[in-house]
């Protein structure tokens, strides 16, 4: 990326987490940690990678993303809030009775979410299927899916990439969120799961380990993903969970926590500051 | 239009013989039909077809993914019919059918063989009697046990563009001929097989030949017993149910299936809420499955004729103490 264009993806970045912490503070606790690490790599998506049209969530010409790692919606619906698919003021109503904006992403509530996650695991078979499809069609649309490190403890996630390998599902990138934490603590705790990097290549992936919270490694790591060929791509995110709010990174346990009114201003003036610097 | 033509005899046509004959035809009629399968493509007939086309999908033995692709495919416009045997084509993808299927509406037809006893010699491990109270219990599923191969052929074709999600349990081998070839069957709709005025005996998939048997049974005994097709158990066709239940003020349902969550689920609830008679089951009563012939399973779990025409009675005199 040139110096201009990276500067916007990261400002773009910033604005996404300030949308985090709009739509969880309007609640008053949500799942922080995990929708912060993939800030970044939301910025990379929306801001350069994908096709998609805020006045045409539906057009069939579109990029597709997934969120297998369904939780992380506040994160997505900051992004879409940011692109113009709804008001920016509506992540004030996430989780509120009849919301359009439900914890997990549901394609059938929010304009611009594509699949419906929530069960871990489920949206590396749906992402799958879609890219399938898009095969099918013969379109040159691609899929991009967010898969968490945590969730990869989910054996369906194995049989998604066991099939997408298969089946050469070359418009299909997995990015992998490797915060290195899940819901109750560090997987090297509750559940290692070894190499990600040496994983995804067994599985016949075309794969590169980058940091994930860097958005200039991940612009040139997704923009390889374009060139096609016969294997589906796998990007191990190496991100921090929390990533950009240094408070919140270092709370060990931030996986879903609490945002009161003080550490909103706080927060909210820290990442604020940042935008001025990189838009100035 | 359809025509009952049931006199005993067996079906020359299997159910394997239909999925081999149908499958290929949806998809060649419709782009958007896609057809998904778990290892078992041998098992129904179709294995030609994942060599002839992008559209016939081997999954590998992995029916949470598979369902889980379906799922995917039909967000991008398909209509997916999955294939697996019946145990593994619910309990084991559930949750994907449920979440990834219902919920998401993305909009799925799974296809469920080896129902009940009919799984025989593969055993307690391969015998679904749980399968309909599964996706019964899925907002807005279809669930149908299917009669006979014209009935499997005709929700087939019809299922591919019915909303929801759609789950059809079958036999891969022998049934009694029901139907006319060629016949439609409405989902939705229960047929009349038998007309009566004493009993009514509502019945599916396998059941139906032992319920039309059964009625013959009792017409030698001076008993009046119609017979009911309800391959459609979800959604149960009310009307019918409720009509016959008050025409005749006694019930049977039979069924090849856990008592709990299928047919005599369905039923129960119309009578209770719309014509509360006199009613009693045969259907598997809260066991896992056995290994053996079917024969065998369906005497060892009472799913027979013999046992229809008891229970037929016993509900009868019931209906008598309550007069």
């Amino acid at each position: 990326m040139e110096a201009q264009e990276s500067k916007q993806v990261k400002a773009l970045a910033t604005k996404i987490r300030l949308g985090i912490l709009e739509a969880i503070h309007s609640v008053g606790s949500g799942h922080i940690g995990g929708s912060l690490s993939i800030a970044d790599v939301l910025a990379v998506l929306y801001g350069r990678e994908m096709r998609y049209d805020p006045k045409n969530p539906a057009w069939e010409g579109r990029d597709k993303l997934v969120t297998s790692k369904g939780h992380c919606g506040p994160a997505v619906y900051a992004t879409l809030a940011v692109e113009g698919f709804f008001p920016y003021e509506e992540l004030k109503t996430m989780n509120k009775p009849g919301t359009r904006l439900p914890s997990h992403t549901d394609r059938n509530k929010t304009p611009g979410i594509d699949m419906t996650t929530g069960s871990l695991g489920q949206g590396t078979s749906l992402a799958a299927g879609m890219a399938y499809g898009e095969k099918l069609k013969k379109s040159d649309c691609r899929v991009f899916c967010i898969v968490g490190d945590g969730e990869s403890n989910e054996g369906q996630c194995w049989e998604a990439f066991a099939f997408a390998a298969a089946k050469k599902l070359s418009n299909l990138v997995v990015l992998l969120d490797w915060n290195k934490k899940q819901l109750d603590g560090y997987l090297a705790d509750c559940m290692p799961m070894a190499s990600f990097e040496e994983k995804f290549k067994a599985f016949g992936f075309d794969t590169v380990t980058v940091n994930g919270n860097d958005v200039d490694a991940l612009a040139a790591a997704i923009e390889r993903t374009r060139k096609g060929g016969d294997k589906p791509y796998a990007i191990v995110m190496d991100t921090v969970k929390g990533a950009g709010i240094p408070d919140v990174e270092n709370i060990m346990m931030n996986h879903s926590i609490p945002v009161g009114d003080a550490d909103f201003e706080k927060w909210t003036a820290e990442l604020k500051a940042q935008l001025a610097e990189l838009e100035g | 239009m359809y025509k009952v033509v049931y006199n005993g005899e067996m079906d020359k046509r299997q159910g394997k013989s239909v999925t081999g004959k149908v499958i290929p035809e949806l998809l060649e009629k419709d782009p958007k039909v896609v057809y998904l399968d778990a290892d078992l493509m041998s098992c129904i007939g179709t294995l030609k077809l994942a060599k002839e086309t992008d559209r016939a999908i081997e999954c590998g033995i992995a029916e949470a993914n598979m369902v889980g692709v379906a799922a995917g495919l039909a967000a991008e416009g398909f209509k997916p019919i999955c294939h697996s045997f019946g145990i593994f084509a619910s309990r084991r993808c559930f949750d994907q059918a449920f979440l990834s299927g219902g919920y998401a509406k993305n909009d799925l037809t799974i296809l469920g063989s080896d129902a009940g006893v009919s799984a025989a010699m593969n055993g307690g491990t391969h015998m679904p009697f749980e399968d309909m109270a599964l996706y019964s219990a899925l907002p807005g599923a279809t669930v149908i046990d299917v009669s006979d191969p014209t009935c499997l052929e005709s929700v087939l074709r019809q299922c591919p563009d019915r909303p929801g999600v759609k789950y059809i349990r079958f036999s891969r081998k022998d049934y009694a001929k029901v139907y006319e070839e060629g016949s439609e069957l409405p989902i939705g709709k229960a047929i009349t097989l038998k007309e009566g005025s004493d009993v009514v005996i509502f019945a599916c998939g396998l059941m139906i030949h032992e319920a039309m048997k059964a009625a013959r049974t009792l017409a030698g005994d001076g008993i009046d017993a119609a017979v009911v097709d309800c391959f459609t158990v979800k959604p149960i066709d009310r009307e019918a149910v409720a009509a016959w239940a008050k025409k005749c003020g006694a019930v049977v349902a039979a069924e090849n299936h856990n008592r709990f969550g299928g047919l005599y689920s369905a039923i129960s609830q119309v009578l209770l809420e719309e014509a509360p008679v006199p009613a009693g089951c045969v259907a598997v009563e809260d066991e896992f499955g056995e290994v053996g012939p079917q024969s065998y399973l369906s005497e060892r779990f009472g799913l027979t004729a013999e046992h229809i025409v008891s229970v037929a009675k016993e509900v009868i005199a019931r209906k008598k103490l309550t007069k």
